[in-house]
């Protein structure tokens, strides 16, 4: 498509405030949990008469500087194991362009149904799975009274850690261990495979890091961050390259989002680890519900399944879209809920001190 | 001095929004031509990082948003 042809829309001060709102909300998460905060904002930009790719796009515009500052906030708190990020973000570029070529193929042999279907299907598919091993070992983590400030490393991160077969390693800060590359490699493109599809590839990213590699879940989220920059940049420079980045979108969701980013950052110094897991988790569950209230509709378009109601294909559209919505400001109220009684907790030790 | 700089970051912040707006028709003729324009984008969204994340940062420092010393 020549980016030409495509209508960059006028912007109106609604538009401008709502994007702002979304970006700092989106960016709180992000702050946070090392990403999630981005998968309102392409059909948030949709929904203002943005063409989808120009909104995914500005997008991938606005991650690249808004990881850049998180990542370098959480670096001063020492969070963030730059080697890994790297590592694992260089991979993900891999992944990112295979899995655009993936959605590509898709769309232009079934349509935008098609595309929809297979984004929301990846949504379900990796939420359920990745999702439901986060909030199972948030809630053990819970019922025993731990509050995972020394976090067990996981059995399979131990074994990655030790097993000799798997040929060259580096050492990783934050895992204080050998890791082999050969097992870097799948999480890396995996992430960015998941990136292009969902624009959040951080819900295997840091999980994998965490479970996998053997990294504390602080520096997982952290680290996420790094990679979401060289992602962001590729990601810029490939739809910069072919004309879509639509600049000024771009920039107002950073306005808002590296807002949120910072009180995000900040907020991780004030929780458990295990915070962290309950964050994701729900957020992660609540998008899980939010894509699988839509994919009977693209089913339906699809010819797959019977035929649904305009009213009923509505319903699930909104209940859908509201869900998500929900998700996202649910994330953000928990980490503003926990950095404020943090700071009041902090400030009464400070006073009794 | 610390609010001094918040506000010099301020300034500089609305200067960068102010000339994205008052040249938006050649922004975004610029965004469209592809190619090695490629390079407007990322520059600019550079720029911002530098200015609005550090600008940012001082705010909720100045409004005693800070992060936690220690443990």
């Amino acid at each position: 498509m020549d980016a030409s042809a495509l209508n960059f829309i006028d912007l109106s001060a609604g538009n401008v405030a709502f994007l702002l709102f979304v970006g700092f909300v989106g960016g709180m998460v992000s702050g946070f949990i090392g990403s999630g905060g981005a998968f309102v904002l392409t059909p948030a930009m949709m929904s203002m008469g943005v063409p989808g790719i120009v909104a995914v796009a500005s997008n991938i515009c606005h991650k690249f500087p808004k990881a850049l500052v998180g990542a370098l906030k959480r670096h001063k708190f020492g969070h963030v194991d730059l080697k890994v990020g790297l590592v694992l973000g260089v991979s993900a570029e891999f992944g990112m362009i295979y899995g655009a070529g993936v959605q590509q193929r898709i769309k232009a042999s079934l349509g935008d149904a098609g595309s929809n279907l297979y984004v929301s299907f990846a949504f379900v598919v990796v939420l359920a799975i990745v999702g439901t091993w986060v909030m199972i070992d948030a809630w053990s983590l819970h019922r025993r009274g731990d509050t995972g400030d020394d976090e067990e490393v996981t059995r399979l991160a131990r074994w990655v850690q030790q097993v000799k077969w798997l040929g060259p390693r580096f050492y990783s800060t934050g895992a204080k261990a050998h890791i082999p590359w050969l097992v870097t490699l799948p999480i890396g493109f995996a992430t960015g495979m998941l990136a292009a599809t969902i624009a959040v590839g951080g819900f295997v990213g840091v999980p994998s890091m965490h479970y996998v590699l053997g990294l504390p879940s602080m520096m997982a989220s952290a680290t996420e961050l790094v990679i979401a920059f060289v992602m962001g940049l590729g990601g810029t420079i490939m739809y910069g390259w072919s004309g879509y980045v639509d600049l000024r979108l771009a920039m107002i969701i950073l306005a808002g989002s590296l807002f949120g980013i910072q009180l995000g950052a900040i907020g991780t110094t004030y929780v458990r680890p295990y915070m962290v897991k309950v964050v994701m988790g729900t957020i992660m569950m609540l998008v899980l519900f939010s894509r699988g209230f839509i994919i009977p509709v693209y089913l339906s378009q699809l010819g797959w399944i019977a035929p649904i109601s305009e009213s009923t294909t509505t319903v699930l559209k909104a209940v859908s879209f509201w869900i998500m919505v929900a998700a996202l400001v649910g994330g953000a109220a928990i980490v503003l809920g926990a950095l404020i009684s943090g700071m009041r907790r902090h400030a009464l030790e400070g006073l009794a001190a | 001095m610390k609010s001094i700089k918040l506000f010099a970051y301020g300034a500089v912040v609305a200067v960068l929004y102010g000339l994205l707006f008052a040249y938006e028709k050649e922004v975004v003729e610029i965004c469209k031509r592809g190619g090695w324009w490629f390079l407007f984008p990322v520059a600019v969204a550079f720029a911002f990082s530098v200015f609005h994340g550090t600008f940012t940062g001082l705010f909720w420092d100045a409004l005693g948003i800070q992060a936690r010393k220690s443990r």
